[in-house]
């Protein structure tokens, strides 16, 4: 494995071709068992937890959710500013970073003005995005995840492959080798067992380390807070313990009032995990009060854009109402198959990253990940903000027409195609000629007279690699029509 | 009541029967069916595959031709929810195409939405009756529509029919059109499950409203050497009304 091996998985060469490890996760029954199994019972929890809680109304309230986050979108700067103001008076620190480079170096500043050297920190996709830990690394800072399953890949130089579960490619024996490698622990495959190992191991780093490193669930506009969700109480500890916090939060995070938690707290757990609630809620106002006898002496929030204002302005910024709960990852098919393999080739995978990543990395270096979906809406169905995800693939696939990105030759077929059905004389030439040319094809024919191929020529070849392709059958349903009623009728 | 039946491009060439079935069970309810020659394709295939000039036209030739009938009926339903859910994005920059499309979106159902919907349509006062067991795949493109429980809970009210459940059943059979050859890895892997739960489910009868699925689902069984007799839920109707022979191995 090479030094930079987790950073690879998550920024390949671009533009980036999904298929080799599309291929590799479709051909691993190991992977394909524990990601089907994992992400079936996740997709079925929710959905039998949603309907409970919320019965018939569950529709209507993701698309309340989805509203208050659309409506704070619409005037983000309003809300950032409100947001400011009022953790500033908290005593937080608020700095802004337009990208990864400026985010990674405003976190490097400040943790080396303060003289930090270990930090612990909690589990956040936006420092996957910025690639923070390798930055605090090289500094000399020593850094380590503190979410058992960041953990366990930072362990293996493995990145994560799930929004929510990033070790959902991974099962236990690959955990219980990896502490018998790197931390010398005997090998035990016991969860119980594993988690004290890691327990015991992080307990020693939170109370020596002198940085805490978070994202935030959300960012309340009205009282200048940050909300951290986690079940493992690890970003409370990153929080309550070491004398300097960072929270890198992307700006899609605000939400106007903490009146409106509630719905987010709720909806995020259920579609997560089908909890209730998350485990550990904390709500952190800022540094230490004189009265209080715990929490760091100094909190900062890096505000990062990293190509979101363009999001915004753009007609995909209903990606930003995004509560990174996972659920659209879990109810997808594609995502079960190849989501394992890091298939999606960035920081965001499943649906939402299919549509994010070329939102925010540019369209022509991830040309695949929009086109790899079958518009099977389960995704729509399952997120709690009501993003229209497969009405996003495909405005981004008329998109990759227009930039013509798509094939010269396909764009012909589809435009010949066309072409052929503008009239129904020239519709049914094409299938008379098809249903010749299919059923000389053809190898066998089965007991309704349908012929069948098992091998199909040119762009139709990918079908028959494992399913054999039906020829028209003998008689359409047109000519049975005119047989039965002649052409007197329209 | 006059009705127009949009048979789609892959019932016509690949399920006739379907559209047989489709047309025998509404002239069986009362309805006058009329099958417009000029109807081809509702532009699905070139709309989710980015080409919505051309999709634009070929939503244009559709409303033209239907715009006529007082209800329009398919049996399909990812056709019917390119209609009904998508036509007005496509044609909303021309004012007047966007109304006639509203208007003929408005009236396009699905086949059994038609029936349960519309005509009130009940299994047992009709007389229907189907014995044997079959199971159900359910289309994704009925999610749109609000229908993805409808054949389900439609096939578990006909009398004799013992549905049995299919592990899985709301997960996509891996067809997506084009997806299906350009991304064959995961579409590969989809209808593999499809069909071990079509094994596991202990019948070879499969249920399903739209062609594109039943011919993945259909194929991969052949490959696999797995017996499966697929029809639609017209193809159920019209043989339990005695309408058509009852076809198949069970």
């Amino acid at each position: 494995m090479s030094a930079h091996h987790a950073h690879d998985i998550l920024f390949p060469a671009l533009p980036y071709d999904m298929k080799p490890r599309s291929t590799r996760a479709a051909g691993d029954i190991q992977l394909q068992q524990f990601v089907n199994s994992a992400t079936r019972s996740k997709d079925s929890g929710r959905r039998s937890t949603c309907r409970e809680t919320f019965g018939e109304r569950y529709d209507d309230l993701r698309r309340y959710a989805g509203s208050i986050k659309q409506q704070t979108l619409d005037h983000l700067d309003t809300h950032i500013n409100r947001y400011i103001d009022n953790a500033q008076k908290h005593g937080v620190h608020v700095h802004f970073a337009k990208d990864a480079a400026q985010a990674n170096a405003i976190c490097l500043e400040i943790a080396q003005s303060r003289h930090c050297h270990v930090c612990v920190k909690s589990k956040s996709m936006v420092t996957e995005e910025t690639g923070l830990v390798p930055a605090l690394q090289a500094a000399g800072i020593e850094t380590v995840e503190t979410d058992l399953g960041e953990f366990i890949l930072q362990l293996d130089d493995d990145a994560p492959s799930h929004i929510v579960t990033p070790m959902i490619h991974k099962d236990r024996t690959a955990v219980g080798r990896a502490f018998t490698r790197e931390l010398g622990t005997p090998y035990s495959q016991d969860p119980a067992e594993l988690t004290k190992i890691a327990r015991d191991h992080m307990r020693a780093l939170f109370q020596k380390a002198d940085l805490g490193i978070s994202g935030a669930n959300f960012l309340i506009a009205d009282d200048g807070s940050l909300v951290l969700c986690t079940n493992e109480g690890n970003a409370d500890l990153s929080v309550g313990l070491p004398r300097v916090h960072i929270a890198l939060v992307g700006i899609e995070k605000l939400i106007p009032a903490l009146s409106d938690l509630p719905i987010f707290l709720k909806l995020l757990a259920r579609s997560a995990t089908a909890q209730p609630i998350t485990v550990y809620t904390t709500i952190v106002k800022g540094p230490r009060q004189p009265t209080e006898c715990g929490g760091p002496d100094e909190v900062h929030v890096v505000l990062l854009d990293n190509g979101r204002t363009g999001l915004l302005a753009s007609d995909a910024r209903e990606l930003l109402r995004c509560i990174r709960c996972g659920a659209c990852l879990n109810a997808c098919p594609v995502y079960r198959k190849v989501g394992g393999g890091h298939a999606y080739g960035a920081v965001y995978s499943g649906p939402i990253g299919a549509v994010l990543t070329p939102a925010l990395l540019g369209l022509a270096n991830y040309a695949d990940l929009p086109r790899a979906s079958s518009l099977c809406g389960a995704c729509r169905e399952a997120c709690p903000v009501d993003i229209d995800i497969p009405g996003q693939l495909i405005r981004l696939r008329a998109k990759l027409v227009d930039q013509r990105s798509m094939p010269w030759s396909e764009r012909t077929m589809m435009k010949a195609w066309t072409w052929t059905l503008k009239t129904s004389a020239r519709y049914r030439l094409a299938s008379r000629l098809l249903r010749w040319a299919a059923t000389h094809m053809s190898d066998s024919v089965d007991a309704q007279g349908r012929a069948w191929l098992k091998r199909a020529p040119g762009p139709a070849a990918g079908w028959t690699v494992g399913r054999d392709l039906p020829a028209p059958m003998p008689q359409s349903f047109r000519e049975w029509w005119l047989r039965e009623h002649g052409s007197h009728r329209p | 009541m006059r009705v127009a039946l949009f048979v789609t491009c892959l019932t016509d060439q690949f399920y006739p029967r379907t559209g047989i079935a489709a047309v025998k069970v509404l002239e069986h309810l009362g309805c006058h069916v009329e099958f417009p020659l000029e109807q081809t394709c509702c532009g699905q295939p070139m709309y989710n595959n980015g080409l919505h000039a051309q999709a634009a036209a070929l939503a244009r030739r559709f409303v033209t031709i239907f715009e006529p009938f007082e209800a329009i009926i398919t049996p399909s339903g990812s056709c019917a929810a390119m209609v009904r859910r998508h036509f007005a994005d496509l044609l909303n920059s021309d004012p007047a195409w966007r109304d006639r499309a509203a208007a003929v979106s408005a009236r396009t159902y699905e086949f059994v939405e038609f029936l349960d919907r519309v005509l009130k349509f009940n299994s047992v006062t009709a007389g229907v009756r189907w014995p044997g067991r079959a199971t159900c795949h359910c289309a994704c493109h009925l999610r749109e529509l609000g229908l993805f429980d409808l054949p389900r809970h439609f096939l578990s009210s006909i009398p004799g029919l013992d549905l049995a459940p299919l592990a899985g059943a709301e997960q996509c059979c891996g067809f997506g059109g084009t997806f299906s050859v350009k991304y064959v890895d995961p579409s590969m892997a989809m209808v593999t499950d499809k069909v071990d739960a079509l094994i596991a489910s202990g019948t070879t009868t499969l249920v399903c409203n739209d062609a594109g699925c039943a011919m993945n689902i259909e194929g991969a069984c052949r490959r696999r050497g797995v017996n499966v007799d697929i029809k639609s839920i017209a193809e159920i109707l019209a043989e339990g009304l005695g309408l058509l022979p009852r076809e198949g191995h069970g």
